[in-house]
């Protein structure tokens, strides 16, 4: 018991627990079975775009990745329109969805590393070209996803969407890359020092630029994911994953700081977040309050969690 | 500091580059005016800057808010929302009941300055405390004003709306503001330390000043020039919306950065921050406007607008490096 | 001398630790009215150290501390400065983006209200003309626009200055590192008319001359403890360098490391440093250990950064035809990885090679550990704990692991020896030879001239340049300080 309480990422598991217990003893357990699935469908959005922001943060203190929204926007314009409504362009669909995320990525990088500008302003004046051409590009977008497409996201193995499943696999090679890959063991090399990184061999460029691009590449899987789940695409489809992304990481006992990941808390961070929307929805509580509680609460456990010195 | 930092050594000529970079904030605005005048002559007129510029000023305001903060090597995420939410109390609230309006926004003031103490004492990275508190003010303006609305104090409108002799309101107010921030944050002994704060926060907490209070004050000031650049915008637009200050996240950082501002360092300038803000105020709608950019590519426009003059320091500052 | 009554500051039995390691052994130490300290001792031998204690900016573990004969609890900073003790850090401690008189204004209070400016300006301008005459700084000038041996003016010239606040002290930490001759002779001479006019200096340089020229009394320091205190005309240098010590121990095998013939052996490392265009051009060949000397940060260290990055990519300076690792000398900043483990901060430069497939394997790493732990002789009850819980020594020594555990066959050296103990030096001096003796080559900047006896050649800098080639039966620290001020003596 004493070890588990000592891993970071436990407190997030708990809190969603909390939060669950909460809305089912409001609701007397009416639905509970219901509140539990969609939370799943909607943590597991949540948990790839978290997974690629952590990659990012971990490169140390000002990483960032602020244009996740308008990727994902675009993203899922982009699979829509390539699928076009037709079962069989699904997967070109999502490879053309992960190479528009894979470019945004890229872009980043290039723009962090030829204008030597801060990775919050990069990605920042980045995302609002991204907007535009997705506002331009995605115009009058009224695609349905393919059939097969919409019912693969949605479907559900005795209560548990299946893209939960595949979710979980991909946290657990997402563990793997972090810790057994060598790229993994640079990522956090970089965070702790960048400096002494360097020096020790670490292609410090190389793997800032992978990071960038698998975020990217994240951001555009779930923009193709989310269009299927939510059966359309919108330039707004990603807005809410600007604090969300970074929020899991940050509850889920990622270092703000750099250097230490977690993967595991990704999932806990998620969950809560989603199952406190849910409780907040189901206590009746206006969308004004609902968005200052979800500030106060990532202030407030940024407070508890951040206090460790940062490095530099 | 153990890399050793190249550093040339013997008298120093007149440094063309950097005086290239001091002129940059001048000489972008200076190329919009051109852009405009030629697109449309009669934009240059009394009428026609008061028009292009009447959201201006509390553009500068917010732009001058997210300099102090900056300054002191911070940054904030919220300032749009906060923004927004000033202007949904003005509209209502202060307009209703001015002594409820006037404790709201003073006690917004107290906020900010608890938590720049905060995160000086629990050494949190303002990017996620203040995105925090984006939602926060969000959420406080639609409990306000669910729906667009509000009105206006007469005085407040009566004060925008004022119209000066021979130079347009917003000119003169720009005038007003930069000298008084210059003033406050570049000439007075204070503000030595105060910047110097951010320069090398180490050398000034050992000459035995309090850097807890330094930051303190700065995001002090970010939430007093947030009210203040609140109050200028619903006086321009006379009524309030929780979202109207959204987009004054991106235009303040966008401004301070046009204004020769540097993110580390302790290195800004006020009265290149109001023209900064000044420049992304007529490029982001007027000149788009002129030059017949479609909607949709307004946003993109801004976007590129910072990635072009950021791309044009790195240039001048590598030619610096190697002067 | 009017004023030879009154003691300034004392200190009794003073200790401090940094984990394992004792920085401060018991020290007692005072400075009087008038009197202007030489401080000498080798480094990690505790003189900054002492120095954050005298000036506030660090606690003593144990011991007391006295300002003019009163006991002082929770001494700062704050208090320091209203007692009339200033320092002059090494690490610059002005704020670049402010100008000079700005910089003045920070650091004394009453500077305020209407006119502050001039009358700041005025304050700097004026004791700058005092101490440096024809330094040629204005006032307005943003201190980042100044070369370093400016700031380093203005620096000093701040120290001495005097609003409110009484100035009874000014501890100077190697004020003249960034100095020309003409200016250090200016500083100097300004300490002496000071120390006349009853303002007492603590002067900490590693240059016995100026020590021996201008301290009334000098103060030698060792492993953490005063070993001698006497009148300054009471040292010659000999004794001076002698008290020191440090290098008697390994002095005597010198003679068993006959000169080896390696002239025939390939060319390993060619490099120039950067905007040196003729004269001395360092040359590396295999099996050789090559010293780099003289002052600290006189493009030691930008040479070393410039080989480093040869062998990544092309550079116009600097050539090297084999791999390279680098053994930082600033571990926290440049080495340590301060979250992990000291396995991982072990292997993290040899991770490709502990992979079965793309995967690194645990048990790899961990033999891998094991062995350069054992064959370096880290001291630690287990490999897993974070690199943290090891003293200094034992941290320098799991970057050396680092570094030769790798495929590297050339090793850049960074001062690497600062502050760790003599038996860990002997140690790593051993491993040194019997490496190059195996065909590494070894690139060694030090500070510490005694470990410049185990380099086959060494090359001494100067402001950013080599200026001397010294062969291994050439080296001494007389050599080698004669060579550093070859160049530029007035």
């Amino acid at each position: 018991m004493k070890t588990l309480l000592s891993k970071p990422w436990i407190w997030s598991f708990l809190g969603a627990l909390v939060v669950f217990l909460a809305t089912i003893a409001f609701t007397r357990g009416v639905g509970t079975g219901g509140i539990l699935t969609a939370a799943l469908s909607l943590a597991v959005f949540t948990v790839i775009v978290g997974t690629g922001q952590m990659f990012v943060i971990t490169l140390g203190p000002g990483n960032v990745d602020l244009s996740l929204p308008a990727n994902i926007g675009l993203a899922s314009a982009v699979a829509m329109k390539v699928m076009d409504g037709n079962d069989a362009m699904i997967a070109v669909g999502l490879l053309a969805a992960l190479g528009s995320g894979l470019a945004v990525g890229v872009a980043n990088y290039l723009l962090i590393r030829l204008l030597r500008i801060p990775p919050i302003i990069a990605t920042l004046s980045s995302s609002f070209i991204i907007l535009s051409i997705d506002i331009s590009y995605g115009r009058g977008l009224q695609i349905k996803p393919p059939p097969g497409y919409a019912d693969f996201t949605n479907i559900q193995i005795v209560g548990i969407p299946i893209l939960a499943f595949v979710t979980v696999a991909f946290s657990v090679g997402a563990a793997i890359v972090l810790s057994r890959l060598v790229y993994g063991r640079s990522v956090l090399a970089i965070g702790q020092n960048i400096r002494a990184a360097w020096l020790a061999g670490v292609p410090v460029e190389r793997v800032r630029f992978l990071t960038y691009a698998l975020c990217g590449a994240l951001g555009g899987i779930t923009g193709a994911l989310l269009a299927g789940y939510f059966r359309g695409a919108s330039v707004d489809i990603g807005n809410e994953y600007l604090l969300s992304s970074i929020a899991v990481v940050v509850i889920g006992g990622t270092s703000v700081a750099g250097g230490k990941a977690n993967v595991p808390g990704i999932w806990g961070a998620a969950l809560f977040l989603v199952l406190l929307l849910t409780m907040l929805n189901t206590f009746g509580v206006s969308p004004g309050l609902r968005l200052v509680l979800t500030g106060l609460i990532i202030v407030g456990v940024i407070t508890a969690a951040g206090g460790q010195k940062a490095l530099r | 500091m153990s890399l050793g930092s190249a550093q040339a050594v013997g008298a120093r000529p007149i440094n063309w580059a950097r005086l290239m970079r001091a002129l940059l904030p001048a000489l972008s605005l200076g190329i919009v005016v051109v852009a405009i005048a030629s697109l449309n002559q009669r934009a240059i007129s009394y009428l026609g800057f008061t028009l292009m510029l009447n959201l201006a000023i509390p553009i500068a305001l917010a732009t001058l808010a997210q300099m102090f903060v900056i300054t002191i090597n911070e940054l904030d995420l919220s300032i749009g929302p906060f923004v927004g939410f000033v202007g949904c109390v003005t509209a209502t609230w202060l307009h209703d009941s001015p002594l409820l309006g006037i404790t709201v926004l003073i006690a917004a003031i107290g906020v900010y300055v608890a938590l720049g103490a905060l995160i000086h004492l629990r050494n949190l990275p303002s990017i996620v405390v203040t995105l925090g508190m984006s939602f926060v003010w969000q959420g406080l303006a639609i409990l306000i004003l669910p729906t667009p609305g509000g009105k206006a104090p007469e005085w407040l409108l009566a004060l925008m709306g004022f119209k000066p002799p021979f130079i347009p309101m917003p000119i003169v107010a720009a005038i007003v503001i930069a000298l008084v921030v210059h003033f406050g944050l570049m000439r007075t002994s204070y503000g030595a330390v105060l910047r110097g704060a951010g320069g090398n926060g180490q050398a000034i907490g050992r000459a035995g000043w309090s850097l807890l209070r330094t930051k303190m004050v700065m995001f002090g000031l970010t939430g007093l020039f947030g009210v203040l650049s609140g109050l200028a915008l619903i006086g321009t637009t006379t009524s309030g919306d929780a979202n109207i200050g959204n987009g004054y996240t991106l235009l303040s950082i966008a401004g301070v950065i046009l204004g020769g501002g540097e993110f580390v360092g302790g290195r800004v300038s006020p009265v290149g921050a109001v023209i900064g803000a000044l420049t992304m105020a007529m490029a982001a709608s007027p000149l788009l406007t002129f030059m017949h950019v479609p909607p949709d590519w307004q946003v993109a426009a801004n976007g590129a607008i910072l990635i072009i003059v950021l791309a044009a320091r790195v240039l001048i500052s590598r030619k610096e490096a190697n002067a | 001398m009017p004023q030879s009554i009154g003691q300034i500051i004392k200190l009794d039995g003073v200790e401090r630790h940094f984990g394992a390691v004792r920085a401060l052994d018991g020290v007692d130490f005072k400075v009087d009215a008038g009197e202007c300290v030489g401080l000498v001792g080798h480094n990690g031998a505790g003189k900054s150290t002492l120095m954050h204690i005298l000036a506030g900016t660090g606690t003593p573990d144990r011991g007391s501390l006295a300002v003019g004969g009163a006991a002082q609890t929770g001494y700062s900073v704050g208090r320091a400065r209203q007692l009339g003790i200033r320092c002059v850090f090494q690490e610059l401690s002005l704020c670049p983006n402010l100008t000079v008189a700005e910089n003045a204004r920070v650091s004394h209070r009453s500077i305020e209200g209407w006119g502050w400016r001039k009358r700041a300006a005025a304050l700097i301008g004026d004791k700058l003309d005092e101490i440096f005459p024809g330094h040629g700084i204005d006032p307005n000038d943003i201190v980042s626009d100044l070369p370093i041996g400016k700031r380093q003016m203005v620096e000093v010239a701040r120290a001495f200055t005097v609003t409110t606040d009484p100035l009874k002290l000014v501890i100077l930490d190697e004020p003249t590192s960034s100095l020309d001759a003409h200016a250090s002779a200016q500083l100097l001479a300004y300490v002496e008319k000071a120390r006349q006019a009853g303002i007492s200096t603590i002067l900490i340089s590693h240059l016995l001359g100026e020590i021996l020229s201008s301290a009334s009394r000098i103060v030698v320091m060792r492993d953490g403890k005063v070993v001698a205190s006497d009148v300054a005309g009471g040292f010659d240098r000999t004794r001076l360098v002698a008290t020191m010590g440090g290098a008697e121990g390994h002095r005597a095998d010198r003679t068993k490391t006959e000169a080896r013939a390696l002239g025939h052996a390939p060319v390993k490392v060619k490099a120039r440093p950067e905007g040196q265009r003729e004269g001395h051009e360092l040359v590396a060949r295999e099996g050789e250990i090559i010293g780099l000397a003289g002052l600290a940060g006189h493009g030691q260290t930008r040479l070393l950064l410039d080989v480093f990055r040869a062998s990544t990519g092309k550079r116009p300076d600097a050539e090297v035809t084999d791999k390279v690792a680098l053994v930082a000398g600033d571990r926290q900043t440049d080495g340590i990885f301060p979250l992990w483990s000291i396995a991982e901060n072990i292997t993290v430069r040899s991770l490709a090679r502990l992979r079965r497939g793309l995967l690194i394997a645990p048990d790899m790493t961990r033999q891998f550990a094991l062995d350069w732990q054992k064959r370096i002789g880290i001291r630690t009850p287990d490999i897993d704990n974070n690199i943290l819980s090891l003293s200094g020594g034992n941290q320098q020594k799991a970057l050396f692991a680092r570094a030769l555990g790798s495929d590297a066959r050339i090793i850049l050296m960074d001062d690497p020896m600062r502050g760790v103990d003599i038996g860990t030096k002997l140690e790593v001096y051993d491993l040194v030879r019997r490496e190059a003796e195996a065909g590494r080559t070894f690139l060694w900047y030090t500070t510490e001239t005694e470990e410049l006896d185990n380099c086959d050649r060494v090359y001494v800098f100067r402001n950013g340049r080599i200026v001397a080639v010294l062969d291994r039966h050439e080296v001494s620290e007389e050599k080698v300080i004669q060579s550093s001020f070859a160049e530029g003596v007035a």
